[in-house]
């Protein structure tokens, strides 16, 4: 199958799995920024997406994507260090051009994944996993009280500190990413290429930017977060 | 006015493939500014002969940047730092400085095994456009220029693709020893002409298929390719490959 045994499949695999993970981070991060206005409405969000065969299945679906990316990912290291061989040059000279984080994709990836196992044990532990093995006060709150778990997580400032460190690894992992997505796809030319490196830059640039403010926001300020009235909301569900 | 310099050549000997080579030094006294690069190694070689040394072992054709001969890896740079868009052949001893050591090392990638020095095996290169890098169509008696339209712009772009050399120092400065700034710029050149378009799919399927097989690795766009080829072959070509690989890939 070309997927697998061709080089620009295996690059669309990387591709189609990576664009798919930018979609899933930006949901993610929009979803964040609702607990900054309403603590209520967050937490509304967190039982929609508890543990209902939906939301398994949807989590089922990202680790797979998750799994695929970092397989390939490592798959792609290692032809590409063998056909690099074994040499290297006594000196090299590294053009301008050429982006320091497109030279670090795995590294980058790494902090990513260790980031993702705090993250998977600090939230998804004791939310989801919490359901569905029925043990709902598994890290002393409610299941879906994701909030609370968000004051108790962001207070603690080496886990505060851990989060910037992984947001800071994903923006760099994306403004290569995001264009070279599209490269692969075959979706860039003379023009295209300038406004794929344009749209990644300031995309990845405000995604991580609301990352990164909510778990400020948590770190520094917990009193002033999630204050407004859940029923005032425009969406609130009467 | 031309002046004189001094510098030591640091080169890479390695006596074959297998062998694990190392670096010699030679003193290089009172070469004129705008002698070539290469012309500055022939000099040193003459040296070498007559100190009763092996000369130093390294490509080269044309001497004027068109043949795509000539390889070395010079200060950590294909091609050395010439000015935009040359090969090592068009490198001049006005780009270094008095005393300076310049290193020359071989392109090093699985796929061009060393034959001597810094004279390394291209062939893989012959065998990507063997498999594809063609039309087969038969042309018959020449036909009027005007007979088949082609807009202004793809016959430039077409051009320059074409330009391309295949000197593989595309290869030599990808840290994935990938070969796809050259194989673009083979399927592009035909990929944009009319004239190509029939067997565009085939040949593209053909030519990956040849590069994956002969051990070069997968692209990850870091763009170190085209900041150092010599004809200025940009990574929009990649792009079209990709295109016209994927296309004719879903098609099948
Ligand atoms: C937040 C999670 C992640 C997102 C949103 C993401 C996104 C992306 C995107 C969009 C690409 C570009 C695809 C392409 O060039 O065709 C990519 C490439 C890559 N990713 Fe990830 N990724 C994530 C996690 C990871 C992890 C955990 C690893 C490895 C352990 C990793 C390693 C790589 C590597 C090696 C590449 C190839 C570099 C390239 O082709 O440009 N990524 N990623
Ligand atoms: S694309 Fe440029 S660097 Fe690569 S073989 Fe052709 S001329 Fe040389
Ligand atoms: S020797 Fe022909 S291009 Fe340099």
């Amino acid at each position: 199958m070309w997927l697998f045994n061709s080089s620009i499949g295996r690059k669309l695999i990387m591709s189609v799995t990576g664009i798919a993970l930018v979609l899933f981070v930006t949901f993610h991060g929009c979803m964040n920024v609702v607990a900054l206005i309403s603590g209520e409405a967050y937490n509304t969000i967190c039982t929609l997406l508890g543990s209902n065969w939906y939301a398994i299945a949807a989590t089922t679906g990202l680790a797979a994507l998750v799994v695929i990316h970092i397989i390939y990912a490592f798959i792609l290291t290692v032809q590409n260090r063998k056909a690099r061989g074994n040499n290297k040059y006594a000196v090299t000279d590294k053009p301008e051009k050429v982006e320091w984080a497109s030279q670090n994709m795995l590294v980058l990836g790494i902090i990513v994944v260790l980031g993702l196992l705090l993250h998977l044990f600090n939230f998804w532990y004791n939310m989801m996993f919490a359901e569905i093995i029925g043990n709902p006060m598994q890290g002393g709150f409610e299941p879906t009280d994701g909030f609370s778990y968000m004051k108790q997580t962001f207070g603690n400032p080496i886990f505060s500190c851990l989060y910037i460190i992984w947001l800071v690894a994903i923006w760099f992992h994306l403004t290569h990413g995001m264009w070279s997505a599209m490269q692969t796809l075959g979706l860039s030319g003379h023009v295209w290429f300038n406004r794929w490196k344009c749209i990644g830059q300031v995309w990845s640039t405000i995604i991580i930017a609301l990352f990164l403010l909510v778990v400020l926001a948590f770190w520094f300020c917990p009193d002033c977060v999630g204050q407004c009235d859940f029923k005032l909301l425009p969406f609130a569900v009467k | 006015m031309a002046k004189n310099l001094n510098v030591t050549i640091k080169f890479w000997k390695q006596n074959g493939p297998k062998d694990k080579g190392h670096f010699e030094t030679h003193d290089l006294k009172n070469i004129p500014d705008d002698t070539s690069f290469l012309e500055a190694l022939d000099i040193m070689n003459e040296e070498l002969i007559a100190a009763g040394k092996e000369p130093f072992v390294f490509d080269h054709d044309c001497r004027e940047g068109i043949c795509g001969m000539c390889s070395l890896y010079i200060n950590g740079t294909p091609h050395g730092k010439t000015e935009r868009g040359a090969t090592t052949c068009q490198l001049y001893m006005r780009r270094f400085k008095e005393g300076e050591t310049i290193t020359v090392e071989p392109w090093r990638s699985a796929g061009f095994p060393v034959i001597k020095d810094c004279m390394v095996d291209r062939t893989a290169f012959d065998k990507i456009i063997q498999a594809g890098g063609y039309t087969t169509v038969r042309t018959g008696a020449p036909q009027d220029a005007n007979a088949i339209l082609i807009p202004k712009q793809d016959a430039d772009e077409a051009m320059d693709c074409a330009s391309c050399i295949g000197c593989g120092a595309c290869v030599a400065a990808c840290k994935n020893g990938s070969a796809m700034l050259f194989v673009s710029s083979k399927v592009s050149q035909l990929a944009l002409l009319p004239q190509g378009r029939p067997e565009a799919a085939k040949r593209a399927k053909a030519m990956v298929a040849k590069m994956d097989e002969l051990g070069f690795g997968n692209c990850t766009n870091t763009r170190a390719c085209e900041a150092v080829c010599p004809k200025c072959e940009t990574i929009a070509n990649i792009a079209r490959l990709n295109r016209e690989f994927i296309k004719a890939k879903l098609a099948d």
